[in-house]
């Protein structure tokens, strides 16, 4: 029994040993394709249709990217390896196999007018080198851009040409000059992208927009307000203008505490003020002293007519009376002299 | 906290003038003491100069409230009575009301007056004109906006409205958390 079971594990063991050899190495009809550069491996096995089509379909697709993985592997080990932080590190080589590019391949620009032109006139690019060497310094130096050789800018002298003015500053000159050529190539430059993209050339100098938002056209009338002589005192505002905002006039407050009387006199001068504008003639106060005038007329003939029959009528008619009676003793202050003043304008 | 410029100052007046008239000299000319308008979050308060002085001992951030608020500027520069200024709106008043004792609980709880709720109202009240509001024991209740002149109030239906609310002392309850 013991015997028979060690013989058993050995068996076992040996078919195990067996099961990772196969593991390792697979057998193929046809070798496969490599391209380690790219990690890349084709199989030009046929496929067994029959075992396809069973409905082990995954198992085999499963079993057939193991083994091709299995030999691509394989094949990675067999490249040099080295040891990188305690990491084995395989180098790959070149890939061999051309890929699709993602993105589709761009168009070719448009050409500029310089292009148009020396293409036209069959003018070639002619390579330079980049370096020149410089008789001055001794020493090579770019044939272009900062620190070129025989640069002219960093003349300490400049003769004078013959018909030229003697007074004039030959330095100024040639810094506007400069100056010129670099503006007029960079109005070139648009003047080529917005040939390029179909929109319209601008032109010379700044370009208006089409059209103005409210905002900027505020802007331009406030600017154009305020470039008088008299910086814009004397203009004249039009009816319901608005003032400009953020003229960079800052608010200016009283102190907090400062002087008390100086406040207290400035504010009674705005009631002054305001009292002065009030109207004299209240036309809905008149209108209604009137009503009321004409009210108490009625009452009083009421009064007249039914004087006589009975307390009870009297007696509540006085109590009417006294409940308005305190703005009736104020009333006839007012009242007294103002009807008049109301006869007298008639 | 800083003073109000002449266009904040108008404002107000005309304002407060709408309810007290001319008698806003009072306020300014007292003769207890030199009394004075500040602006301090955007609310009017309005304070002695003691009380001022004192006041500026406590940085901007953390004052809370000085002296009497009057109300409070609107971000359109427009100037809204606050029931904390009754207290001196009220011994100054050119127009009162007097309501009925029935409907002094309907005023307080915000609503406008109706004509069965009005004991009295000053003689010549003009339409729209700035009236406070008194319990008929003379108790300051609030104030409002007339909305018919004394000679129409006689005509007009119980359940017509004759003054539109504008402020009562129930806010003190209502909306506590917002007066300062």
């Amino acid at each position: 029994m013991a015997s028979c079971s060690v013989e058993d594990v050995l068996a076992k063991a040996e078919r195990d040993e067996a099961e990772k050899l196969k593991g390792i190495t697979v057998n193929k009809e046809l070798d496969l394709e490599f391209d380690p550069g790219n990690l890349l491996a084709f199989d030009k096995n046929r496929i067994d249709t029959r075992e396809f089509k069973d409905g082990k379909r995954e198992d085999f697709l499963r079993s057939l990217a193991r083994d091709n993985t299995q030999l691509l592997i394989n094949e990675i080990w067999k490249l040099p390896t080295e040891r990188v932080e305690e990491v084995i590190v395989a180098k790959l080589p070149e890939p061999t196999t051309l890929l699709p590019r993602e993105k589709p391949a761009p168009k070719p620009k448009p050409p500029t007018k310089w292009e148009q032109f020396a293409k036209l006139k069959g003018i070639q690019k002619k390579k330079k080198t980049n370096l020149v060497w410089d008789e001055v310094h001794k020493e090579w130096k770019r044939r272009w851009g900062y620190k070129r050789a025989k640069d002219d800018t960093k003349e300490w002298l400049i003769e004078v040409p013959e018909k030229a003015d003697p007074n004039e500053d030959q330095f100024a000159k040639k810094n506007k000059a400069k100056k010129e050529r670099v503006a007029r190539n960079e109005y070139n430059r648009l003047k080529n992208i917005a040939r390029a993209q179909k929109i319209k050339v601008p032109g010379m100098g700044l370009a208006p927009t089409p059209k103005q938002s409210k905002a900027e056209l505020a802007q331009a009338v406030n600017i154009a307000k305020i470039s008088t002589a008299s910086v814009g005192k004397f203009q004249d505002n039009l009816p319901k203008e608005k003032k400009p905002k953020n003229t960079g006039k800052r608010r200016k407050f009283q102190p907090l505490i400062g002087d008390f009387s100086s406040e207290k006199q400035k504010q009674l001068d705005l009631l002054k003020v305001m009292d002065s504008k009030k109207p004299r003639l209240d036309i809905t106060k008149a209108v209604n002293k009137q009503m009321r005038e004409e009210d108490m007329e009625a009452r009083q003939k009421n009064k007249k007519d039914f004087g006589k029959k009975g307390q009870r009528g009297k007696m509540s008619g006085k109590g009417k009376g006294k409940a308005g009676g305190k703005g009736k003793g104020q009333g006839p202050k007012g009242k007294g002299r103002k009807p008049q003043m109301k006869q007298g304008k008639r | 906290m800083r003073p109000l410029t002449d266009e904040e100052t108008k404002t107000m007046f005309e304002k407060l003038s709408k309810y007290i008239g001319e008698n806003i000299k009072l306020l300014i000319d007292r003769p207890d003491g030199s009394y004075c308008f500040r602006l301090h979050n955007d609310r009017v308060y309005y304070m002695s100069e003691k009380i001022l002085k004192l006041a500026t001992n406590i940085s901007r951030d953390k004052l809370v409230s000085v002296g009497t608020c009057f109300g409070k500027f609107t971000k359109t520069q427009k100037f809204r009575l606050q029931i904390t200024a009754l207290d001196f709106l009220a011994p100054y008043a050119k127009f009162k009301v007097w309501v009925k004792p029935g409907s002094e609980q309907s005023f307080l709880y915000g609503n406008h007056v109706m004509k069965s709720g009005l004991g009295r109202i000053t003689e010549n009240t003009a339409q729209y004109q700035g009236v406070v509001v008194y319990s008929m024991a003379d108790v300051p209740l609030g104030f409002g906006v007339a909305a018919k002149t004394t000679q129409e109030c006689r005509k007009v239906d119980p359940m017509s409205i004759v003054v539109f609310h504008q402020a009562d002392i129930g806010e003190y309850i209502r909306s506590e958390d917002t007066l300062t």
